[in-house]
Parts: C-alpha cells; structure tokens; sequence
C-alpha cells in the first residue's frame, strides 16, 4: 500500500446522498454524487425507505462514474473506505454490504469511518485553503446533524462538545418552511423568503440559551421549541384574520438559528482558547449563516474556514479524505466485522481498526 | 494460480432470509457454501462469509467469473445487503451480474431432490409453493411446476404477497403444495445460474424483488400547536 499517497475510493450512503469519492492523498480527482432528494420532495423529509432503494440503484453507476472521472481503475486502489454510521441504518448497510464486497474482490484494505470526522476531512481537499491547523472547533449542520466539535487530531482526538436535543437544523428549516407553505428542501426557501424581510421583526426564542440552560447544555441545541414558536406565531396571526407576513417569519426565524448555531460556537471557540472554526454540513449553503459567522469571527479574532459547498454536503470524497489521513498516519485496516452503527459516536473516528 | 484451481467459478450471494454465500463450478458442482441464519446482520456478517466461501472452495477472487445475485422477495434492509455486494464484488472483476430470483434457488433443490430420491413422475407434474416469511403478517410466495430443458425450475407464477391467514386458501385453490423455507440455498442460486448462462437465457429481474412500496405516509397539514 502506497502510505505516502494513498489512492482511496469513499463510499458514502448515510442519509440522501449517493457519494462516490476517489483521493489521491489530499487532491480530490473525483466527487460523484447522487441525490434521491426529488424523490422525498412530495413528503417533505427524508425517507428512510426512499433513500435505501436509491442507493441500491445509485451506487454502481456512480462508482462507475468517478472512475471515469477520475481515470483511475479499480486495480490502481490503495483502500476502499466506507461510512460505517451515524446516519440512517438501511441507508449505511448498502454502503457497508457494497464497500465490504468491493474490497474483498479487489483484494484492498478496507477502513470504516465516521460520517461526522468525514465531514471535518473535506477541508483537507480545498486545494485553494491553507493546512487546517490544530486545534479547531467545528460546527456540523445539516438535515441530519446539528454538532460541535473540538478536534484537536483529525485521525485521533474528537471531541463532542455538543449537538441537538431534538431536531437538526436542516430538519428545523424543512419544518418551518412546511407551515409557511413553502416546499421542500426548506433551507433555500427559507432564505429566498427571507431576502425581503425583517430579521428582527419577530423575536423567536434562541433554544437552550438561557443562563438556566447554559450551565448544562452550555454547547447543546434545540430547535423543536422554535418550530413550535413560529407555528404559534402564524396561527395567532391566522386567527386574528391578519396576512401572515411570509418574508418577516423566514428572516426571523432564520436569524434565531443562525444566531444560535454562530453563538454557541463562537462560545466554544472562547472557552477552550481556540482562535479557529471551521463549519461543515449541508445547511453552510445558508448563505446568512455563512456571513454572520465570517463577521462575527472576525470581531473576536476568529478565523473561519469554509469549504466548497461540493465538500459541505454529505459525500463521498470526505470519507476518502479521512482515510487517506489515516492511511498516512500508519493506521491499520479495519476488519470485515463491522455494521452500520446509526449512532456511532464521534470518538470513533475508524471502527474495527485490526490488532 | 494454484494448479487446482478451477479457474471458472460463479459466487452467489444471497441476503433475503439469512446470509448465504457459495462457490459454484460451471457444471453445477458445489465447491463450498456458508451461511449465517441471522436474520438480521447482514451487513456485518456479508463480507466474511464471502470470503469464507471463497477459501473453502479454494479460490481467488479472480477466479470468479460471474455473480449471481438473489434478487429476493424479502425483507428489504438485509435483501438491498447481498444485492449491493453481488453488484461492486462483479464491478471489481469486471465479471457479470447474474440476478436469479430467490425463491428459484430453493425450487431448484426442491425438484433436484425430488428426482434423486425417485419421486420422479409424481413430481413431474406436481405444482408446489416456494413460501417465505414477508414479516408484516405476510408471505411471499412463488408457484412452480417441474424443471424445463435447462434444468431451470418452471415458475408458474411469479413471487407475490399473501396474508399468513390466506394463504393456505390460495395454495388450495390452485391445487399447489406449501413447501415453506426458511434458507436460501446459495449453491443453488448458483447453479440456475450457471444453467441459465449454459441455455443462454436471463431468468431473473434487473432490480430487487421488494413486492411492496415503501412505506410513507404523504404528510399531513401542519398540525396546530394552539395558543
Ligand atoms: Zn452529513
């Protein structure tokens, strides 16, 4: 095995996303996706079902796709790689089934990863970006996950500062834009609404900020109680027989979790003396959260990292990254006995590393 | 290559009970066959098993020349398990797929036996029901009449649901025995594949055999959360 610059393929089927990922050490040569999202628009969230089924179907012609992208042949591998959780069980085991296959008929090490390190990994791959520095604070946010995180070694040292009590914030900005009437995915909905509105028209709660909250959920989230304050608002509007001001409810509500989720993690930043965040996860597409966390760094000397939004959402090449990290840092395969683990915890940056 | 090696083989894999995984020559002999009855854990226990299968039969992976796939019916999240694997496995050697639908696998050992053992004539023409658990209070079910020229079982009708309480009726109605199974024979999987490459024919479906769609519920209007 080439441990210098390992050449890997990522599998990655945790949630909605098909991700077929080819790394040559730290240059991306291909980040194949394919999504089932149009398929679970009609329902307004993921499901679970929905997205297994297009997995099965997905999966070879993407990975045939990223070979042809990236001209490279299955023979040339160093490693296949394989998110092993957390994520949507059915959806983990037709990575998992295909991964493990895969590398027992190319005869190539196979490394089962965490989804959430995944995602700190795709940084590595933004060629224009300088080293990711240690240590760092990462905040996680998609449909998913809603996590921050205090990485102090990609390969060895993650660290769970805090993630949601309930509902993601992705799943939050699908909910919302429900009860607005807008359709799903609801994140770009919620933002094109809100272009025209007030953020400060309404003060929605900032959940499990209070000092109460603070003490033991200090970097937690909440943002079922917002869903439910938002819905509260409107019908109180609705009865009244007043228009409900669309535009003023998607700034508000937005600015509630945008808030939130750049508060707490600027407080993370703070408290453990780390002058770096680095964000990751589908809902950075939020382009107000984006710009409140790049101005509010900078005001108290924060450097914050972004990656292409290509790398923030789930996808295969972050997988690849992060082994290709391993495999450089000397670690061993993982064995063939491992599962999906829908809630593996991020401590477990690879499962069944071997002995 | 070892000079014992054969060279030729079809893997067969199979996930919509348990796990089975087998070896097969092209003339139908079984080199090795293994199996975990776990109904679920398919995905933990799938790249093993491989693995094991092929070492039993003392082969490499590159000796592999096509993989037959169960295509079920069965329970979806371990069926989707064998049928991935049997895809990027066949991708990785640049072989072919072989679909072969589940229940075909056990007809096959069913007839097979029957002709060994004398049953011959009676069994010529008997109609019989391959029946496997469908969970949900359900059976999948497939009838099937004797062997054709290839040796292929003949599928009188193809798989479908029952309701556990019905399906008794249904067998009687059209005078087809209940033969129920609890395994998928691996080996055979592989060797009505190796009959239907040898007839040049393709007998199972391009995609798995789920017989259900999936499970939503369209989302109602927001419920209200009152004042
Ligand atoms: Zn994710």
């Amino acid at each position: 095995m080439n441990r210098a610059e390992p050449l890997v393929l990522g599998i990655e089927t945790s949630c909605d996303e098909t991700g077929i990922g080819i790394v040559r050490g730290r240059t991306l040569l291909s980040n194949t996706i394919a999504s089932s999202m149009d398929e679970h628009a009609r329902y307004g969230g993921v499901v679970p079902e929905v997205a297994a089924r297009a997995h099965l179907e997905a999966l070879q012609p993407s990975i045939e796709a990223a070979l042809a992208e990236s001209g490279v042949a299955l023979a040339d591998l160093d490693a296949v790689a394989v998110t092993s959780g957390p994520g949507l069980a059915g959806a983990l085991m037709v990575g998992v089934g295909a991964a493990k296959a895969l590398s027992v008929s190319l005869e190539k090490p196979l490394y089962a990863v965490n989804h959430l390190v995944g995602h700190i990994a795709a940084d590595i791959l933004d060629a224009d970006a300088p080293p990711l520095e240690y240590p760092t604070v990462a905040l996680l946010v998609s449909g998913g996950h809603t996590s921050l995180l205090l990485v102090r070694d990609l390969t060895t040292d993650v660290e769970l500062l805090g993630e949601t009590m309930d509902d993601a914030a992705g799943e939050a900005f699908d909910k919302v834009a429900r009860l607005l009437g807008l359709p799903y995915p609801g994140g770009p909905e919620i933002d094109r609404a809100a272009a025209s509105g007030d953020p400060k028209a309404i003060p929605f709660p900032r959940g499990l900020s209070r000092a109460s909250d603070m003490a033991k959920h200090r970097y937690d989230f909440s943002f079922s109680g917002l869903k439910t304050a938002v819905a509260r608002w409107v019908e109180q509007r609705e009865a009244a027989g007043e228009p409900v001001p669309v535009a003023d409810v998607a700034a508000s509500f937005r600015e509630a979790v945008v808030d939130v989720l750049v508060t707490k993690a600027l407080a993370a930043c703070r408290d453990h003396g780390v002058p770096r965040l680095l964000l990751g996860g589908g809902v950075i597409a939020n382009r107000r959260l984006r710009d409140v966390a790049l101005e509010r760094g900078a005001a108290e000397g924060v450097t914050v990292r972004i990656p292409p939004l290509s790398l923030c959402t789930d996808n295969g090449a972050m997988i690849a990254a992060l082994t290709s990290e391993l495999i450089m840092s000397g670690r061993a395969p993982s064995t063939l006995e491992f599962g999906a683990d829908s809630t593996l915890p991020v401590t477990e940056i690879q499962v069944a590393e071997s002995a | 290559m070892a000079p014992d090696y054969p060279g030729r083989v079809i893997l067969g894999i199979d996930t919509s009970l348990g796990s089975a995984v087998a070896v097969v020559e092209p003339d139908g002999v079984i080199r090795s066959q293994v199996e975990s009855a776990d109904p679920r854990g398919h995905a933990e226990v799938i790249g093993t098993l491989i693995e094991r299968a092929l070492a039993e039969a003392s082969v490499s992976p590159y000796d592999v020349t096509h993989v037959a796939a169960g295509m079920g019916p069965g329970p979806f999240t371990g069926l989707r398990v064998g049928i991935a694997a049997a895809r990027t496995f066949a991708l990785g050697r640049g072989v072919p797929v072989v679909p072969v639908a589940s229940h075909d696998a056990v007809a096959l050992e069913l007839l097979i036996h029957d002709a060994l053992t004398g049953g011959y004539e009676d069994a010529v023409d008997e109609t019989f029901a391959v029946v496997t658990d469908a969970r949900r209070r359900e059976f999948a079910y497939t009838l099937y009449r004797g062997l054709d020229d290839d040796g292929l079982p003949v599928r009188v009708t193809e798989p479908a649901l029952a309701p556990r309480d019905d399906l008794d009726a249904v067998l009687a109605n059209v005078g087809a025995a209940r033969r129920d199974a609890d395994r998928i024979p691996a080996g055979m999987l592989g060797l009505a594949a190796a009959r239907a490459l040898a007839a040049g024919r393709t007998i199972g479906p391009a995609d798995a055999l789920y017989l259900r769609s999936p499970d939503v519920t369209l989302p109602h209007a927001p419920k209200r959360v009152g004042s």
